[in-house]
């Protein structure tokens, strides 16, 4: 596979977890509980160890003295290549624990394949993140079924939430050019046979939590091909501050 | 029990090993922890190779501090990588090291069917390191670090850490 398309490809992976790290990040300190919070910026950081993984890897594709920081903060938005559901804002707490949710049975189902992949390096980075994720995974789904099948606010918040996700889940299993050339050659997973897998999934949480999935939404994409929504440019300033500010500082 | 392949390590090389500790559970020596996949000695250069517990375990860029620390204090170089495969697991931590873990106040890991049983809250099995009693409850699936789970127990009324099965 050719390098330069090689580090898209990774970009395309690594880029979901800086984004929901990010988020997740931005809950430090303001979790509804301590418990919570702890959870979620544990969470935060076992997406940002995994992604430091990747981007070493990618920097090292682009030679030059590249390092993981300047892949991480020196790109432009129309650059980077999450999905968007994962740029989605910490709305209330019912979007918190839905976008984690409707993100970790793809990533799980995602990083179970990517183990398989010939490119050693990022099957090593799969093998490494699957026994994070099922913890993830585990943490989320949990408070889906508590809050869904809990008061009757609780379950209307988090049906609100979901109605206002799902529209977002379809982009995880459309495959770029990147994605398809990756599977081409092995190193790459094919993301629409992860759907059934992933709806079987789903829907057996959200039927436990008393929850629906919403009926012909319209489905929104964009972010593998870096067109985001209005939020990402927000989240970007932030994550990128320290580093325009300061050009090259480290800790 | 999967048996693991056993790490290439110098005799020479593991008492200067043994000094460095995992800066989260200081009573944890690297080799304890069984992060240390291989530490040779070549034309004067130790190459050690380190694997991370956890993928953002802040520890990591600690301990690659400090083993270089410890050899140069020996008048040696020490070079270390971090290694991904093969994965870290539990089954790696000695049983010296999972005593010492226990003793330090933190329930060492259960076998990964046990383990889901007691953090799915269908059994308990995880016993107290204050008082011994297996009459213990989770409280949240992620502790005070990433490897770890935060339990408490139903006699003593003590919480306590329980360092969750990976494998
Ligand atoms: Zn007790």
């Amino acid at each position: 596979m050719e390098q330069q398309h090689l580090y898209n490809y990774i970009l395309g992976i690594a880029d979901n977890n800086l984004i929901l790290g990010q988020r997740l990040g931005e809950l430090c300190g303001h979790g509804p509980n301590l418990e919570t919070d702890i959870a979620l910026t544990n969470i935060a950081l076992d997406l940002f160890g995994q992604v430091r993984s990747y981007y070493q890897y990618a920097a090292q594709i682009l030679g030059e003295g590249a390092t993981e920081d300047d892949v991480a903060f020196l790109r432009k938005e129309r650059e980077y290549r999450n999905v968007l559901l994962v740029e989605q804002p910490n709305t209330h707490f019912g979007y918190v624990i839905g976008r984690q949710f409707l993100f970790d049975v793809f990533h799980y189902l995602f990083i179970e394949q990517l183990q398989h992949s010939n490119d050693e390096t990022l099957s090593a980075i799969a093998k490494k993140a699957i026994k994070e994720v099922s913890y993830h995974k585990r943490f989320s789904g949990d408070w889906i079924k508590r809050l869904g099948d809990g008061t009757k606010e609780s379950q209307a918040k988090m049906q609100e939430a979901i109605d206002a996700l799902w529209p977002y889940t379809q982009e995880l299993f459309e495959m770029n050019a990147f994605e398809k050339e990756a599977l081409e050659n092995q190193v790459g997973v094919n993301l629409p046979e992860l759907k059934e897998a992933y709806d079987e999934q789903v829907g057996q949480v959200l039927q436990e939590a008393t929850l629906k999935i919403p009926e012909n939404p319209y489905f929104h994409k964009g972010g593998k091909e870096g067109i985001h929504t209005e939020h990402m440019g927000y989240l970007l300033s932030d994550l990128q501050y320290m580093q325009r500010t300061y050009p090259n500082m480290n800790w | 029990m999967t048996v693991t392949e056993k790490p290439h390590i110098d005799t020479t090389l593991i008492p200067i090993l043994e000094r460095v500790s995992d800066p989260e559970i200081p009573v944890l020596s690297v080799l304890d922890l069984g992060v240390i996949r291989e530490a040779v000695e070549e034309n004067g250069l130790v190459k050690i190779k380190l694997t991370p517990t956890y993928s953002g375990c802040p520890a990591m860029d600690v301990m690659s501090d400090d083993l270089k620390a410890a050899f140069h204090k020996e008048g040696k170089t020490a070079e270390v990588s971090l290694v991904l495969s093969p994965a870290w697991t539990t089954d790696w931590i000695s049983e010296k090291g999972k005593e010492k873990m226990e003793a330090y106040g933190i329930a060492a890991p259960l076998e990964a069917s046990a383990d889901k049983e007691v953090l799915l809250g269908e059994k308990r099995l995880v016993k107290c390191p204050q008082c011994g009693s297996t009459n213990t409850h989770l409280v949240s699936q992620f502790g005070s670090t990433a490897c770890k789970a935060l339990f408490q127990c139903d006699d003593c009324h003590e919480p306590f850490d329980y360092f969750k099965c990976l494998k």
